[in-house]
């Protein structure tokens, strides 16, 4: 091969990304005896997963001995409004508990319950008490634990390098071009297989609970190669980001907070969740204050606050309140934990204990004392259902040899995730991809790499340097930031999904003519400038998709068909790069679910 | 680190905020005066992203979170060793220019960017979690909150370095070759006081690592963003552990016979 400039690693796995998924992905690769390698864009244990907070779903049953995998798996399909891939939702209410024994056999400190097992707590949508989890620092310690554990099973680390094209040959993929940070030199990764975990999207909106990183460049990397894209219309809007002082807003405020008692109440002091209830979930919801705190506590014949109805709903419950004027100051609502005192001895503390980075994040960027007054919070971009479609059993894309797991694939959570169910995700589909990677790089070997496709892909990540004075590419990323924002966000419309499309294309234009100067390396304005061509993708596909889906279900809601189709239980919408290069998107119909699980879900009911 | 902020009241006012930043590389580099336009509740993280986009789209730095979340936006402000994405503005005083620049202790990349891959190296050499067999027939084991409190303190931990960047010993005397730094007795003591591990890091903490070097002049606790009291909880009985095992001989025999 013939590449001038850019330098040559040879693997049999590669792993993009170093988050829980594809630390989890890569350790098992690399068990399967491939020769594996982790890229990420940040430094090895930054990725997005250290931010999680609440915990990780897995149907252990420590707390309650009436949960086990069926529940878990019907209250994942339930929150999901029934579009998820049911084989991942099968596997992951089977495997969640075994993976989270896994993470504590290599290291991980769970809180634990009275007789020394695994704590786990309540979460929305979840029937019963059901999140392994570390005060509100349980990402840090899933990530930091497979970390800890994966630099022992003797994985190449690329730290801060960023891949920007995926390298295919007769079809199927052979490797991945990435240039590094500190030099801006390009490299070129050859291998048999290759697994996506770079996370989500959160980026592409002004308002989000996600950093950097989330670009979407999994998505993009993946549509660019010829995979097929699925359910990307479904955004999960999170009810509960900070949203004061200005500069956090979209800062997020764990779940948790709810788990452990908070009551959201809007400026007439009323816990407005209750004043609508969604029929499918009549039977769970407590009747009263009172019975809900008893849930709280543990007690198993009350039901849940309204509170911990499934996010979709409540971040509309949120707006609606909002719109009525009866928001708080800054155009939230109010979160109060400092209600339990009331309840609890020795409140302060006990709220402190529970929600230690809760406290400190308001303390010192707010100077809010969470234990005394109530919190502003407001809805934030948070998570994206959607991502590459992916075969359940194996995470195999329709690429032959692409992978794909955790946050940038889609299936497990149809149009709307349960809080926890992510991590729980990372790790068994992690796994599932490493796994199945490892075997088919065995299987099959490498494959040439085209070096005109090197070429090409190179001079186009260069390109902005040959335009010293084009626009300023985070312009241009702050013009879409706001047009998603505004006219693709949580309440949706046929004719502003359309401004939107029109308003993508001049982005398109003026991205395509974005210039940075200077030299190569640590270059954010070029880092930019790439991310651009993975934000106008996305935000292309949840477009469409949002047009393509005339009905309200989780994630999506159109203000122009409010209701829930039964016609649109039938499909899922999946996008793909058409042969002239314009973006198809059609109407897959979803494959019937199994009996066996069909009867799990009518029991569940 | 727990400055307790006031709350933030008015975010419309905006006050023009004098920059000193370090820019530069290995080879050398100096401090370049930009001005931030700030309003209420500003961070530091954040006058450094509007002089990037703004003013300087090529000056390089870390981050991820900005929640105090990943430890990856660390630097010293106005000489502190600080988390960028935690330092208020309205804390620093208000009068005199506010200065960024790089952890000193490791080796400049570009601007904001230090060299931290002397840690990674570091922590791959420190023996592994090595769990005892489980209790239980399903591969589980019993442990109570009492046992793990400790560890968990030191779990918090994010990964910043800060400790490291204030640590005399590795900022004065570049002793990298012969002493791990706090971050990583705090490591340590995480895997030493963990109630499953049945490993041995004692020799290696004596003599690899270099925990004689420690004067317990805490400084580092000082600076932790995540109030881990690492001398006292960590480092001390580090040292106890260590005095035990190699200068006290009844101590010595009993540990033969004794599982930690
Ligand atoms: C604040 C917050 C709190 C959350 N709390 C919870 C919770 O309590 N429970 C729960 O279940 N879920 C929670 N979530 C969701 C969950 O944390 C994420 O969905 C999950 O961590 C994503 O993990 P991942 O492994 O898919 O990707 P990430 O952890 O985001 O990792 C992505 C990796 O890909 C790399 N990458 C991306 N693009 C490229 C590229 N082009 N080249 C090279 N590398 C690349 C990144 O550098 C990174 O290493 C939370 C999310 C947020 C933001
Ligand atoms: S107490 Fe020890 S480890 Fe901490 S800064 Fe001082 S010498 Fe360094
Ligand atoms: S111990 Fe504290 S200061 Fe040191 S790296 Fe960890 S979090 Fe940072
Ligand atoms: S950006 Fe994560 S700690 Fe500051």
């Amino acid at each position: 091969m013939s590449v001038p400039e850019a330098i040559v690693h040879e693997h049999d796995v590669i792993v993009i990304g170093a988050g829980g998924a594809g630390l989890r992905a890569a350790i098992e690769a690399s068990a399967g005896g491939a020769k594996v390698a982790v890229i990420c864009k940040s430094l090895l244990g930054k990725a997005h997963t250290v931010m999680a907070e609440g915990g990780m779903a897995a149907a252990m049953g420590h707390v309650d001995d009436r949960d086990n995998w069926e529940v878990h798996f019907s209250d994942t399909m339930r929150g999901g409004g029934y579009l998820n891939n049911w084989v991942m939702a099968e596997h992951h209410a089977k495997e969640a508990p075994d993976r989270v024994r896994e993470l504590e056999a290599w290291g991980a400190v769970f809180d634990r319950t009275k007789d020394g097992r695994i704590l786990q707590r309540h979460f929305g949508g979840h029937r019963y008490q059901r999140l392994a989890h570390v005060g509100d620092r349980t990402g840090l310690e899933m990530i930091r634990t497979l970390q800890d554990h994966g630099v022992h099973q003797g994985l190449d680390v690329y730290m801060e390098m960023t891949v920007v094209a995926l390298l295919t040959s007769g079809g199927r993929i052979a490797g991945v071009l990435g240039y590094d940070r500190e030099r801006g030199r390009l490299r070129v990764w050859r291998a048999g297989a290759v697994i996506l975990a770079t996370g989500g999207i959160g980026k592409a909106y002004r308002i989000t609970s996600n950093s950097w990183e989330y670009t979407g460049d999994g998505q993009a990397l993946a549509y660019e190669a010829g995979a097929e894209i699925m359910d990307m219309e479904f955004i999960q809007f999170h009810p509960t980001g900070m949203v004061w002082p200005p500069s956090v807003r979209g800062l997020l405020v764990t779940e948790g907070v709810r788990g452990e008692g908070g009551a959201l109440r809007n400026s007439e002091g009323r816990r407005f969740m209750w004043d609508d209830i969604p029929e499918a979930y009549k039977n769970q919801v407590a009747l009263d204050e009172e019975e809900a705190w008893r849930y709280v506590c543990g007690d198993k014949s009350a039901q849940r606050p309204a509170e911990l109805l499934t996010r979709d709903h409540v971040a509309r419950c949120i707006n609606r309140e909002v719109k009525a004027g009866r928001g708080s100051p800054h155009g939230g609502v109010f979160l109060d934990i400092a209600w339990i005192k009331s309840r609890v001895p020795n409140g302060e503390e006990h709220i402190k204990k529970k929600l230690p980075s809760m406290y400190h994040q308001f303390m010192q960027l707010a100077g809010v004392d969470i234990t005394k007054e109530a919190m502003e919070v407001g809805p934030t971009t948070h998570y994206c259902m959607g991502g590459v479609r992916v075969d359940g059993d194996t995470q195999m894309s329709s690429v032959p040899g692409l992978f794909a797991a955790g946050e940038v694939a889609a299936g497990l959570h149809g149009a709307n995730r349960l809080g926890g169910n992510s991590l729980s995700d990372l790790v068994v589909f992690g796994k599932r991809a490493g796994e199945h990677a490892a075997r088919w790089a065995k299987e099959h070997g490498a494959a040439p790499v085209d070096s005109a496709q090197v070429e090409a892909e190179t001079a186009r990540a260069l390109a902005p340097f040959d335009r010293p004075n084009g626009e300023n590419p985070y312009a241009i990323q702050s013009d879409l930031q706001d047009v998603m924002q505004r006219l693709v966000g949580m309440v949706r419309t046929k004719s502003e999904l359309e401004e939107a499309l029109g308003h993508l294309d001049s982005l398109r234009a003026r991205a395509a003519k974005c210039g940075v100067s200077g030299h190569r390396e640590y270059h954010p304005g070029w880092h930019t400038a790439i991310d651009l061509r993975n934000l106008l993708h996305v935000s292309e596909m949840i477009t469409k998709s949002a047009l393509l889906r005339p009905e309200s279900r989780g994630g999506h809601f159109r203000e122009d068909f409010p209701a829930k189709s039964e016609e649109c239980t039938g499909f899922n919408l999946v996008a793909r790069r058409a042969d002239d290069g314009s973006m198809d998107i059609d109407r897959r119909q979803r494959a019937p679910i199994r009996p066996d699980l069909q009867a799990i879900i009518e029991r569940m009911k | 680190m727990s400055s307790h902020s006031h709350p933030v009241t008015d975010a419309t006012a905006t006050r023009p905020v004098e920059f000193k930043i370090w820019r530069g590389d290995a080879k050398g580099g100096a401090f370049e005066q930009y001005t931030a336009q700030v309003t209420g509740g500003m961070v530091v993280l954040d006058c450094i992203h509007q002089v990037q986009a703004e003013q300087a789209p090529d000056l390089a730095c870390r981050w991820n979170c900005k929640a105090g979340k990943c430890g990856s936006c660390s630097a010293e402000i106005n000489g502190k060793p600080s988390l960028m994405c935690m330092t208020r503005m309205d804390t620093l005083p208000a009068d005199q220019p506010v200065t960024v620049e790089p952890l000193r202790a490791f080796p400049s990349i570009r601007d904001l960017v230090t060299d931290v891959s002397w840690n990674y190296e570091v922590k791959k050499k420190i023996v592994p979690f090595k769990p005892r067999e489980p209790d239980r027939p399903d591969g589980t084991w019993t442990v109570f909150q009492e046992d793990v409190e400790r560890v968990q303190e030191f779990r918090k931990c994010i990964e910043c370095f800060l400790c490291q960047d204030v640590c005399h010993v590795l900022r004065d005397h570049h002793k990298h070759d012969e002493f791990i730094g706090p971050r990583f007795l705090v490591y340590t003591a995480a895997l030493e006081m963990h109630p499953l591990d049945t490993a041995d890091r004692i020799a290696d903490l004596k003599e690899r690592d270099g925990i004689g070097y420690c004067n317990i002049g805490k400084c580092c606790t000082k600076v932790c963003p995540e109030s881990i009291t690492i001398t006292d909880n960590a480092i001390i009985p580090l040292k106890e552990r260590v005095v035990d095992e190699f200068y006290d001989p009844i101590t010595r025999l009993l540990r033969i016979f004794r599982p930690k």
